[in-house]
């Protein structure tokens, strides 16, 4: 009985913890009293916020970056730690006590290793703290912070990051579930929004069509015309769709040679055009002639040919090569680069639309990280412990109260309260453990064990 | 009995309404909510069709309302089949409505009960009422592929990607789906029409009688031998196709409901109300 009045206590702290948070600013994830009081921080900069020169200079290697790890994890006032650099972005996230020194090291650290005077990169750096630092890190995960939004890699990218911590032991408790939230989310909003429907780039937005044509691309055949950056691009994804055979046509027939070593196809000299185009599905045009190449009335010849099986043209040159009056022939499509440039446009909208969906489902998910980052503080860990044993002991005490009939309401009150003395007695060496203010344990953890061995997250 | 039908036509169109949800909304489970309900009132409408077999002893095709019921029933079984062969999903989003259309205008409509004649239990005849009509479901999907075909080719063509451009799958699973249909619509009606001439052999003592129905349905079978001939030899894919393939059904459509309205013939009892 004696540590009855203890737990009450707690309980008065917590409640009066609840008001006080409410009072202050949310974004603060620790009650005052918590010994295990860090913040989850981020400090970074991105092609928002900085030009491509700054990113250029402060971009860290995988070996500079284990090493950047290690450096700041040494800090006493960082807990735990992990880093990601991509060309866009360069992010620290941490989990550290102290929030103005943690960003201070940082930054010294960053201009120390990349040598770079502070002045020059502070203006352009954003500091994010508690619920808005893991709002950022699922919206950075989510591509909704992305240059190209709903871009896929950078998730790919976080993974990186989080295993690059993980191997250097920088890692714990908070960045652990903060990294594993972050990747469901991601995955949540890739599967229930559209972010990452449909093409943003034109030579993708070629293939998409392609395959609205054709279906499946698998052993159709293509023709590249001229060459240039797009349109080998474009042929690259087309050998990644798996067509069966890739012809090339270039006016000089080395180049042309050259290309098709380069893409294992086939170089046919400029006089054989005519014979490619009865042969191929999906022909890519990319080259610097000032006039048609292709022009309508030698198209309808060969459709017939061709027994109008569908042929696609991609125009990628400026000016044209492909007649676009051949669009108006049956089985026949033109698109050309404006064409393809207002697909591109339209899907980008779309992808907004559909961002506003994903911002939902993140804000959604940093309410829920808030919860269990909260539930980490010592008192509410031992008030749902408290709660679950006296839940069990009342079930197990009525089971048998019932087959004890005979038994009087005094007699059944003692055995209510010998339950309660049992839970209090067994608990007490646990919350005991719980409440020690050790510098050698690592708080959150302790308690992250505690939540875990009593199933106290309901999640 | 009308209990039964009132189930199954309202199973239909939950069935099309699952389907007209997932065209709006794309989400999976709709599409398989309304294909599950439409196997589940197919399901019943097999039983409740074997029942009246049964009790009746003939094919119930003796007024409007039973012709347009048997009818549903076929369009609803090929497009399962088609469904399960080609994993067309989005033909439901036209399969379905129209099969809920045809089975609520069947129970809007009186059933009054026609003679039943003796020469309706005829081997010939009831191969030659299934092949109709397994063949016109058939064509009525091949036409539903073809306004899909043509939806999405303009999409493609005018180069706006709208509505229907994420929402429909390739031209050419498109166009090979039409013409699967075709050809099966082709071989059943082809079977059905050799089954009737069969029939009225033994039953008139003359393969051809020069009915209005038999001549319209003459002209429809050639009409899809000529779309199955250009297509091989001529090589009319893709736009062309669907645009017979829906011309095709119109004069099927005719055939079926027209001819009994505006001429007389023998088999003018089935769409009479």
């Amino acid at each position: 009985m004696a540590n009855l009045p203890n737990i009450n206590t707690d309980m008065k702290t917590n409640s009066r913890y609840s008001n006080h948070s409410q009072d202050m600013c949310p974004v603060r994830l620790q009650p005052a009293e918590d010994p295990s009081e860090f913040d989850i921080l981020v400090i970074g900069l991105n092609h928002k916020t900085a030009p491509v020169e700054i990113r250029e200079q402060l971009a860290f290697s995988n070996e500079e970056t284990a090493h950047a790890l290690e450096m700041l994890h040494k800090e006493a006032n960082i807990r735990e730690i992990a880093l990601l650099s991509t060309c866009n972005r360069v992010e620290v996230i941490m989990a550290a006590k102290n929030s103005v020194k943690a960003v201070e090291t940082a930054k010294t650290l960053m201009a120390h290793l990349k040598k770079i005077p502070i002045v020059k990169f502070d203006q352009t750096l954003y500091i994010f703290k508690g619920d808005d630092a893991v709002r950022h890190v699922f919206r950075v995960a989510s591509s909704l912070d992305s240059m190209v939004v709903g871009e896929p890699q950078i998730l790919g990218q976080i993974k990186e990051a989080y295993h690059m911590a993980i191997e250097k032991k920088t890692g714990g408790v908070i960045l652990n579930r903060l990294l594993h939230r972050t990747f469901f989310i991601a995955k949540r909003v890739r599967t229930e929004t559209g972010i990452g429907d449909h093409a943003v780039s034109v030579s993708y937005a070629a293939i998409e069509l392609a395959r609205k044509i054709f279906g499946n691309l698998e052993g159709k055949k293509a023709l590249l015309i001229g060459a240039g950056e797009m349109a080998e691009l474009a042929v690259e994804h087309l050998l990644r769709h798996k067509i069966g055979e890739l012809y090339v046509v270039n006016r000089t027939f080395e180049r042309g040679v050259n290309l098709a070593v380069r893409f294992n196809a086939q170089a046919m000299r400029f006089e054989e055009l005519s014979d490619c185009l009865e042969i191929a599905d999906i022909i890519i045009s990319s080259t610097g002639s000032p006039d048609f190449i292709i022009r309508r009335d030698q198209m309808k010849k060969i459709m017939r040919i061709r027994k109008n099986r569908p042929l696609f043209f991609i125009d990628i040159a400026i000016p044209r090569d492909i007649d676009p009056q051949i669009n108006h022939l049956s089985n026949v499509y033109v698109y050309d680069i404006d064409d393809l440039k207002g697909v591109v446009d339209e899907n980008i909208e779309d992808r907004k639309k559909e961002a506003i969906k994903a911002e939902r489902i993140i804000d959604e998910a940093v309410i829920h990280f808030h919860k269990w980052y909260e539930s980490l503080a010592v008192v509410p860990t031992i008030v749902a412990m408290r709660k679950k044993m006296d839940r069990i002991a009342k079930t197990e005490i009525d089971k048998t109260l019932k087959s004890l009939s005979h038994l009087s309401d005094t007699d059944c009150q003692a055995i209510h309260r010998m339950g309660d003395a049992l839970i209090s007695k067994m608990l007490h060496d646990t919350i005991i453990c719980l409440k020690q203010n050790s510098r050698y344990h690592d708080k959150a953890m302790q308690l992250n064990i505690t939540r875990r061995l009593f199933s106290l997250d309901i999640e | 009995m009308e209990i039964f039908e009132i189930i199954i036509s309202s199973l239909y169109v939950m069935g099309a309404a699952g389907y007209l949800i997932y065209l709006f909304l794309q989400k999976d489970h709709f599409q398989k909510i309304g294909y599950y309900l439409l196997i589940a009132g197919f399901g019943l409408h097999c039983i409740s069709l074997i029942y009246k077999v049964v009790r009746t002893g003939y094919i119930p095709v003796n007024n409007l309302h039973e012709t347009l019921f048997i009818a549903g029933w076929a369009l609803v079984g090929v497009f399962l089949i088609f469904r399960y062969k080609y994993n067309l999903k989005i033909l439901g989003v036209y399969a379905a409505p129209l099969a809920a259309l045809i089975v609520v205008s069947a129970c809007l409509l009186q059933n009054e009960p026609g003679q039943p004649r003796e020469i309706f239990n005829h081997f010939w005849l009831v191969f030659h009422i299934i092949a109709i009509f397994t063949g016109e479901a058939s064509f009525a999907l091949a036409c539903g592929i073809g306004i899909l075909y043509l939806l999405q080719e303009r999409s493609i063509k005018t180069k706006r990607p709208g509505f229907f451009f994420k929402r429909l799958p390739s031209l050419e699973l498109l166009d090979a789906t039409g013409h699967a249909c075709i050809v099966t619509g082709f071989t059943l009606l082809t079977i059905g029409l050799i089954t009737g001439f069969i029939y009225a052999h033994v039953v008139w003592g003359r393969f051809w009688s020069w009915d209005p129905k038999e001549v319209w349905s003459g002209i429809s079978w050639l009409l899809y031998a000529g779309l199955l001939h250009v297509r091989f030899a001529v090589g009319w894919h893709g736009r062309n196709a669907a645009l017979l393939a829906i011309i095709g059904f119109g004069v099927l459509l005719f055939t079926f409901l027209g001819v009994n309205f505006f001429f007389d013939g023998h088999h003018g009892e089935f769409t009479k109300y």
